[in-house]
């Protein structure tokens, strides 16, 4: 048996479902052979919110008006067979790019524990908290793979989000480094990195003041603290003066460039993530809120969706164009899907609640296929049909592309023997790895 | 005035400020005189540093000790007025009528109340899930029995052996903050808590028979959205056999509480766990360190570096009745504690054993309430995530926040606990160069300096240079500025309006600053 197993068509592979299944079946034993790395970098859209499977990537148009509101004429994408919700027409162009997953499933229903299901693909009530995703890989492609460079391997756009320590036992060392600011703006100002209204000058001469006026430190020499501290300074100051703080200068890129992207937060965070990952970051989290709607929900999809399509379409084509996408995981989801029956009845007037049983996942690149769908849901979008897909399914094989090995051991305060992600994390029995769409 | 006449002097009298001039230290850190007593705990402290061949550092100078003692017992850096009136004082026992000061401020209660979130898993999202009613209610309970000084043993007893809703009851809601809550998991929660020690290094069968006590622990919702109930449930089965954690059975009875049982055994006086970790604890609050490093693993295989210390503290506590604030009084007073930070030994074990000070980063709510302070802002604090929202008056200080998971960017990226499993270690004060940018760079930094209402005043007055210099040395470092520094200020040129904010922002950045020193 070998790989070739899964070189399926197009056309093969819409018939998934059953297919995914052999799949994971026969690969078990195949990929247990260190698989070949493909991926360096993580570029992770975080629907904050929980966004509407059946408004985004997994339309129930057959399914009535109480299910589809008025989206219920999805829009056929450049991938046979493959509809999408008709407010993304410039991701429909790019389909052939991601893989869907429309039968992703952990069951919880409360953003904070699903958030940490879906970001660490772990389940809850161990009695450690482990750390999400973007901690692990730069943990493993940051310091312990010799990840130089000023820019911290894993950087939140724009704002971290706080629903659970994205770092877990791993510390706060492991904490992504929030950018704050607005990419939309000019300048984009990096908390710390860029200070609108200081002058390099004024930069060099009041650290000169700060050296001079520094009494404790020459008191107290040899302090490790004190070390530590100067240390810190010395690379803040490589960061504000030198050249790498650079990156952040949205401006550099060409107005046409910055056009395509959409001039929303959202579409220069995803332009700004392509920056980081050119620059070799591992892990760039893109925080994007507003996908909690209990309220207005169809006002909302009219008002986001579009924000989302120019901006997520524009980033998967530049990245493909500049020959990242190869390299680069683009991970597209949030911590559960919605009610795929429409609270029409108030106070909720057309609005849609959590709903962990059933939600899409997109991912592309990096050794992911493209123009594939894994899985599938029932009629209504309520119930997985095909291939369940836990979170630790996805984030294993995300793993796999990435060349972390899940049984490895992570670095434990209490010196405990700690795996990444052990088989059989989230204490479920589903499909296993995507091998169905990895290449 | 010759020698012998100076040291008559030390040794009698309150020092005059121009005898002192002439015993003062070359920093401002340090003062050869010694105006504290060498306690029974000194003792202790000072035997072992003399066996080791290790020099303690002189004592720390007023200026230092008011800052330091300040951070210390009410997470609050003094004011100007406060430092001035402390460095004026002539009385000889100022340093003492100062902490009792301290310890009487509703900052005490607050700042203490910070430190037992941390260990109590004060929070309201993932993993600990409390909700945001409970972390008031809890929080609220935390509060007021450091308010009333409610004696140690009493503390951990209400809440073992606590039952009813998580509204009502606040203290049951130990029960609740923890991610695992099973039986197991209880006992490895009760373990780090109250006995300093981590049950996942126990034997097995320890750990089964710790959990036993925890088997029969019921939990019911109500109609009211997250409310809880915590019960004894008596018709559950007890799992495994109840063994106390020294091994010795114990004798359970179908009407009584396994987990009152379990609480008896825990407080006795008989019972070393508890009073070594809770005065463990104490001492590596005001010290920076534990006497068994870290503080909350105790055992036989990472023993205590002054074993006879830790009995004597744990001694006291009996003695007292498990009054904490006893264990603090004894401490502050101590020379040990007033130590200046500057060291006047290499040996590697010196600070170890307490020959000088530590410094330590401020802690993140510290950190920001001082900055805050300086400058005359506040932050705002609300917490959109988890429902209900959660709104905080603006002049809320941040070490009072009851809610361990409030949105803060500032507390996060300086190391507050996580409140995930309730280890000392979860708290972080190590700097990194994330927390130098932000401090040395970020629009929010410079902008308390450049907009605060507090700082403007202060550096637009029409005072001269050095007055404006000494206003800023005393806000932000508590101490005058010495000739040197003021030589620097003045060697300094800029433009005149930022000028000014330079030196504070300097001084600011400056090591003294950002350490507890």
């Amino acid at each position: 048996m070998n790989t070739s197993t899964f070189s399926l068509t197009r056309r093969e592979a819409m018939r998934l479902g059953l297919a995914g299944t052999a799949g994971f079946l026969l690969g078990d034993r195949i990929i247990a052979a260190a698989p070949p790395v493909k991926a360096k970098a993580v570029i992770q859209i975080w629907m904050w919110g929980g966004p509407c499977h059946l408004d985004t990537f997994d339309p129930k148009p057959d399914a009535g008006a109480d299910f589809c509101g008025p989206l219920k004429s999805p829009i056929a994408t450049n991938v046979d067979g493959v509809r999408i919700c008709e407010l993304l027409p410039l991701l429909a162009k790019q389909a052939d790019k991601y893989a869907i997953i429309r039968s992703m499933t952990h069951g919880n229903n409360g953003h904070e524990t699903a958030s940490y299901m879906v970001q660490t693909g772990h389940k809850p009530g161990e009695s450690d908290a482990y750390p999400c995703m973007g901690a692990v890989v730069s943990h493993f492609k940051g310091a312990a793979a010799g990840y130089k460079g000023l820019i911290p391997p894993y950087i939140v756009l724009t704002q971290p989000q706080g629903r659970f320590d994205e770092a877990g036992f791993l510390g706060s060392r492991y904490k992504p480094f929030a950018t704050g600011g607005d990419p939309a703006k000019t300048p984009f100002v990096v908390e710390g990195v860029v200070a609108p209204g200081v002058t390099d000058e004024r930069q060099v001469a009041r650290r000169e003041l700060l050296h001079n006026l520094n009494t404790f430190n020459h008191a107290a020499k040899g302090d490790p603290r004190l070390a530590a501290l100067a240390q810190c300074e010395k690379e803040a100051y490589d960061l504000i003066l030198g050249d790498a703080g650079k990156v952040f200068a949205l401006a550099e890129e060409k107005d046409e460039v910055r056009d395509r992207y959409g001039r929303s937060t959202f579409g220069q965070s995803c332009l700004m993530a392509r920056r980081l990952v050119e620059r070799g970051v591992p892990y760039v989290t893109i925080n994007y809120n507003g996908w909690d709607t209990h309220k207005q929900h169809f006002q909302t999809m009219n008002r986001k969706l579009p924000e989302l399509d120019q901006g997520m379409a524009t980033l998967l084509q530049d990245l493909s164009e500049r020959g990242l996408l190869d390299s680069t995981i683009v991970w597209w989801g949030g911590e559960f899907g919605r009610t795929p029956r429409v609270q029409w009845e108030p106070p909720w007037s057309g609005g849609r609640n959590h709903f962990g049983n059933v939600f899409c996942s997109v991912v592309a690149g990096g050794g992911f296929k493209g123009g594939y769908v894994v899985g599938a849901s029932d009629q209504t979008g309520e119930a997985v049909a095909e291939r369940p897909v836990s979170p630790t399914d996805l984030i294993g094989s995300m793993y796999d592309l990435l060349g972390i090995d899940t049984e490895a051991t992570l670095p434990h305060p209490q010196g405990l023997a700690v795996k990444v992600m052990p088989a059989g994390a989230d204490g479920v029995t589903t499909g296993g790895r995507l091998r169905e769409i990895m290449s | 005035m010759s020698a012998r006449a100076l040291s008559l002097v030390i040794g009698t009298l309150a020092l005059a400020g121009t005898v002192r001039a002439e015993v003062e230290a070359a920093n401002p850190y340090d003062t050869k005189l010694t105006p504290t007593q060498i306690s029974a705990l000194d003792q202790l402290v000072f035997a072992r540093l003399q066996r080791l061949g290790i020099q303690s550092a002189w004592t720390c100078s007023d200026a230092l000790f008011v800052r330091r003692v300040h951070l210390d017992v009410i997470g609050t850096l003094p004011t100007p007025e406060e430092t001035e009136a402390f460095l004026a004082d002539k009385s000889m026992h100022k340093r003492r009528d100062l902490i009792e000061r301290l310890l009487e401020r509703d900052e005490f209660a607050d700042y203490w109340a910070m430190k037992w979130s941390d260990v109590l898993r004060v929070k309201a999202e993932f993993p600990i899930n409390l909700w945001p009613n409970a972390v008031q209610a809890y929080h609220r309970w935390i509060h007021r029995s450091i308010v009333e000084n409610k004696s140690y043993d009493r503390f951990a007893r209400e809440m073992l052996t606590a039952s009813g809703s998580n509204f009502r009851m606040p203290p049951v809601n130990f029960y609740r903050a923890m991610q695992k809550k099973d039986a197991e998991g209880i006992a490895h929660t009760v373990a780090i808590t109250f006995m300093g020690a981590r049950a996942d290094k126990w034997p097995d069968e320890r750990r089964k028979g710790m959990a036993a006590f925890f088997s029969q622990l019921g939990h019911k919702s109500t109609a009211e959205w997250k409310e809880e109930i915590i019960f004894f449930d008596s018709a559950k089965p007890v799992e495994g056999t109840p063994v106390f954690p020294d091994g010795t059975a114990a004798k359970l009875t179908t009407e009584r509480d396994p987990r009152e049982v379990f609480a008896d055994w825990l407080i006795s006086p008989r019972n070393p766990w508890f009073t070594a970790n809770i005065a463990n604890r104490v001492w590596s609050w005001l010290l920076g360190r534990g006497i068994v490093d870290e503080a909350d693993d105790l055992r036989a295989d990472n023993p205590a570096r002054n074993p006879e210390l830790l009995r004597y503290l744990q001694a006291e506590l009996i003695g007292a009745r498990y009054d904490l604030k006893h264990l603090y009084r004894l401490i502050l007073n101590s020379r040990t504690y007033q130590l200046s930070s500057v060291p006047r030994s290499t040996h590697p074990e010196a600070e170890a054993n307490f020959a000088f000070y530590a410094t330590r980063r401020l802690e993140a709510e510290v950190l920001i309430d001082a900055l805050n302070q300086i400058s005359g802002t506040t932050e705002k604090y609300a917490s959109p995530i988890p429902e209900p929202f959660t709104f905080i008056p603006e002049d809320q200080r941040a070490i009072a926040l009851a809610d361990g998971s409030i949105t803060s960017s500032f507390l996060e990226l300086f190391g507050r606990s996580a409140r995930n499993t309730g280890m000392a270690g979860e708290r972080n004060s190590r700097i990194t160069p994330d927390q130098r940018l932000h401090l040395l760079n970020s629009g929010h930094v410079q902008k308390k300096i450049e907009q605060g209402p507090k700082m403007q005043a202060l550096l637009r007055s029409n005072d001269g240079l050095k007055k404006k210099t000494t206003a800023l040395y005393l806000a932000i470092l508590s101490r005058y500025p010495t000739n040197e520094e003021l030589k620097v200020v003045e060697g300094y040129t800029q433009p005149e309006a930022s000028a000014g904010a330079d030196v504070a922002w300097a001084l600011i950045n400056s090591a003294e600053f950002l350490h507890r020193h």
